[in-house]
């Protein structure tokens, strides 16, 4: 355990470093992401003029959900997606060889390998959403919801790594896929209202086909302390282990084809 | 004990046959026709420990799916091989600890940062102590004439710099076993020989085995008294470098100095005239009728000097493979 904490300091680290290599993209990079930001709080600040109702949640509740979706997208962001898009490149370029010959997890290595900084910026921004959510609810929300919620979103960037993972997983096959960054955020997108608030043929989809209901409408549910939570946290944690060994099994299977295939 | 087994390895790839054209294209869309091509056929050879063995053949003969068998990056299809008692395909901890892949046309380098990161990474996944690790990279690099090379970043060093800090990755770990697929390729001759007189240093120091494979001949010559051939997949020749000589060239180049200046028809009786330059020729003679063929020249020309010799191991072999004959 250690070594693998030891290993992914030594991975972040290089990552930052090596982003920081390109000075004037790194400024750029950095301007962009403080304006999107800036963006994204002031598209906030006019929802709040208006005092609107979604799906019967009030708007501080709705907002908690609006919060744990950018929590969780600058998690996709920072720690997520650039190790999807490195996959595609390994799998193309053929020097997947190499981490395949080193004597660790090749699992390990692909989802922890990069980091991207500029993610997180929207997890702060997310953080402190929560947290102001928190305090416009009846009643405010206490230290003991908090501690409640905090499992659950852990539960949904677990599915949402495993989920990613698996879509990563079948460049194995298709060796040219793209767009997977822009997939996985759209299907986070979808998760950036609650769930409740759709109509019920969406409910159904998000909930039992893409998990996107147990991300981010689950824990605010928890946190709100909602009735019927305690079916959904349980409903949460299965389908986060269900996932997170697809992930793994999957990508056993992948390999297995990859390396009787590959020249 | 030997540390590399293959014993009648072999491996069938299943490819997509695209016919030419937009009709092709679409037909090949929709329904793929697949084929299958036997990339290696039943290859048997052992290596023992500290040895140095070429392993040799055309483009497309089967080098690298040998070599990827013998990592464990693909699965066999026929038969079975065995690298320091470890069936490679499982790629358990201990098998890939001790081993080493190094591939002259991929790298594992970091490309934006200089060497050392990379190398620090390597050394924390192979769990050499941060001390081991310096001593390491210390020694590697000074027997590979590397200083500054390793903390610039990896992007602006030349080929060879960086074939040298990729070496050096690659054998941080101290392998017993090492893997080398085309190491020069690409290099001027000064990198090719500092590579070769590294992995010469190294083979000595750690009583490595090295398969090596290589398009420069003089890589070969340089590092290996064993050699394999295969072409088309299947085995040819294993045996010493100057056996190829002996069984696959069945002449010996004569160069002969004659008195004055003579015609190419002139010399056709006494063998292949290869090449002729106003008196100086020279003649290809079968090996069994050598002296003869010499005897009556002394008694027909006016020969002021001769000599006799193999001919250049690159020209044998690549006349073997040219013709492909066994």
């Amino acid at each position: 355990m250690t070594r693998h904490l030891r290993i992914t300091r030594l991975f972040w680290s290089a990552s930052i470093a090596a982003e920081m290599e390109y000075r004037s993209n790194f400024v750029l990079t950095f301007v962009t992401s403080a304006m999107m930001l800036g963006g994204a709080v002031l598209t906030l600040a006019v929802l709040f003029q208006h005092d609107y109702q979604m799906g019967g949640w009030t708007w501080p509740q709705a907002l908690m959900v609006v919060a744990i979706y950018t929590i969780l997208d600058g998690f996709q962001q920072t720690f997520l997606a650039p190790n999807r898009t490195r996959i595609t490149e390994l799998v193309r370029e053929g020097t997947l060889d190499f981490v395949l010959l080193k004597p660790i997890d090749s699992q390990f290595w692909l989802s922890v390998y990069k980091i991207s900084i500029w993610g997180l910026p929207n997890l702060v921004l997310g953080v402190a959403m929560l947290i102001y959510a928190g305090m416009r609810t009846r009643p405010p929300l206490d230290a003991g919801d908090y501690a409640l919620g905090l499992p659950m979103i852990v539960l949904g960037v677990a599915i949402l790594y495993a989920l990613g993972y698996m879509l990563s997983t079948l460049t194995v096959w298709f060796i040219k896929m793209n767009n997977i960054t822009y997939a996985m955020a759209a299907l986070l997108e979808a998760g950036r209202y609650p769930i409740p608030a759709y109509p019920l043929p969406y409910r159904v989809f998000f909930t039992f086909v893409l998990p996107v209901a147990f991300m981010t409408t689950v824990p605010a549910q928890t946190m709100l302390g909602m009735s019927g939570s305690a079916v959904w946290i349980v409903g949460s944690l299965g389908v986060a282990v269900v996932m997170l060994i697809a992930a793994r099994l999957f990508w056993r299977f992948a390999l297995r084809y990859y390396t009787s295939a590959s020249s | 004990m030997p540390v590399v087994v293959c014993d009648q390895l072999g491996k069938t790839y299943r490819v997509a046959n695209k016919p030419p054209g937009l009709g092709g294209t679409l037909r090949h869309f929709v329904r793929r026709r697949y084929k299958d091509v036997e990339a290696v056929k039943d290859i048997s050879f052992t290596i023992e420990p500290g040895e140095i063995v070429g392993f040799l053949g055309p483009n497309g003969a089967g080098k690298t799916t040998t070599l990827k068998m013998l990592t464990g990056l693909i699965h066999p299809s026929a038969g079975r091989c065995d690298v320091l008692g470890h069936t490679p395909f499982g790629r358990d901890r201990d098998f890939l600890r001790r081993i080493t892949l190094v591939m002259g046309q991929k790298q594992q380098l970091i490309w934006d940062l200089p060497a050392m990161d990379s190398l620090r990474i390597n050394a924390a996944v192979y769990d050499v102590p941060d001390r081991d690790a310096k001593a390491r990279i210390d020694e590697l690099a000074g027997l590979l004439d590397l200083d500054d090379e390793l903390t610039r970043p990896v992007r602006k060093l030349s080929l060879g710099e960086r074939m040298k800090c990729e070496l050096v990755a690659a054998l941080l770990h101290h392998p017993k076993v090492l893997f080398l697929d085309e190491p020069t390729l690409g290099l001027d001759v000064n990198a090719q020989t500092a590579v070769r007189r590294f992995l010469c240093e190294y083979n000595q120091k750690q009583g490595a085995a090295i398969l090596l494979t290589s398009h420069y001949m003089a890589d070969i010559t340089a590092l290996c008294d064993r050699v394999i051939l295969i072409h088309q997949g299947a085995l040819m020749y294993d045996g010493s470098l100057d056996g190829i000589i002996q069984r696959f060239a069945p002449f010996r180049e004569v160069k002969v100095e004659f008195d004055s200046d003579v015609t190419e028809s002139a010399l056709r009786p006494y063998g292949e005239v290869e090449s002729l330059d106003g008196r100086v020729a020279r003649l290809l003679v079968r090996r069994d009728d050598l002296t003869q063929r010499i005897a009556r020249l002394f008694n027909e020309q006016q020969v002021a000097d001769l000599t006799v010799a193999d001919p250049p191991i690159e020209d044998v072999i690549g006349k073997l493979f040219a013709e492909g004959a066994a």
